[in-house]
């Protein structure tokens, strides 16, 4: 289990604001992840677009272990689940994604900020499905 | 150019409140997710930070004409509920409870070296593009290409 840090949680999701507002502010566009790496995968090749997707995943990559250099301090990566069904998860989150238009940083966090009807209920549909599939696995299959 | 410097400091400023909020650790996603059992309610203050600001920012931003290094904003203007929303959503949901990790975490925490992370996002990849391919025969809607709304 881990702990309720309401404090460093509020002032991190306060950061994903400001980078949400900052790539609406510079290229005028949604910040919602999986659009931004699916947008990757185009056969036909918009090079145009490529660029700045590019380099919104290397900064996503990098400011981790950057800060972790800073800051010497390692942030918890703790895996509830084994690699069979991390690829299983990965595969349905993907695939999820695409098809539902976002993840929870573009109908999660943009998309409710935005009031827009399809975010808000692809947020309470995959936040209740989120907690029912934990319920299934965590309580129901291992018997707490 | 300087579109490319406008995807590093956002994608850079992502990844640095994943890292902080504590949303990178796929433990405490589930803990989260998990209210039935020891919850922990932090994601729902990293939702209400990161909501809070965008609202305001949003805002504040579209005032203007435009952005700053592009000659428009491009933003979703679709309002309707579709089988597509309903079913991608709720698959999306399960994929999160069974891994702990949404697809920014899962990108952010690639440094890090653990191979869970990186089967991940590589079968994300992969349903991504499954995904795009069959949609539009499956349900007859276009899945727009790299949008999110």
């Amino acid at each position: 289990m881990t702990h309720f840090t309401p404090f460093a949680s509020l002032f991190g999701g306060a950061l994903i604001g400001l980078s949400a507002v900052a790539l609406l502010l510079l290229n005028g566009r949604i910040a919602g992840i999986s659009g931004i790496t699916a947008g990757l995968l185009s056969l036909s090749g918009q090079a145009p677009d490529r660029g700045w997707r590019i380099a919104f995943v290397i900064g996503l990559v990098v400011a981790p272990l950057t800060l972790m250099l800073i800051s010497g301090e390692r942030p918890g990566i703790d895996f509830i689940a084994p690699l069979p069904i991390m690829l299983l998860a990965g595969f349905i989150v993907g695939f999820g994604t695409v098809l539902g238009n976002g993840c929870t940083s573009g109908h999660g966090v943009c998309g409710i900020a935005r009031l827009s009807p399809r975010s808000i209920i692809a947020t309470a549909v995959f936040m209740t499905t989120g907690i029912a599939t934990t319920y299934v696995v965590h309580h129901l299959l291992a018997g707490g | 150019m300087a579109r490319i410097l406008g995807g590093l400091i956002a994608g850079l400023l992502f990844g640095v409140g994943l890292s902080i909020s504590g949303m990178i650790n796929p433990a405490k996603v589930i803990g989260f997710l998990d209210i039935f059992g020891a919850w922990d309610p932090s994601l729902a203050f990293v939702m209400l930070g990161g909501v809070a600001v965008t609202a305001i920012g949003y805002r504040t931003v579209l005032r203007r004409s435009q952005p700053l290094f592009e000659p428009g904003f491009i933003l979703p203007t679709r309002r309707d509920i579709d089988l597509p929303l309903l079913a991608g959503a709720s698959l999306f949901g399960i994929g999160w409870g069974l891994g702990g990790y949404c697809p920014g975490p899962a990108l952010a925490g690639l440094g890090f070296g653990n191979l869970e992370t990186l089967g991940f996002v590589a079968a994300m990849v992969l349903g991504m593009f499954v995904a795009r391919q069959s949609a539009n025969a499956l349900f007859s809607t276009k899945v727009k290409a790299g949008r999110s709304s």
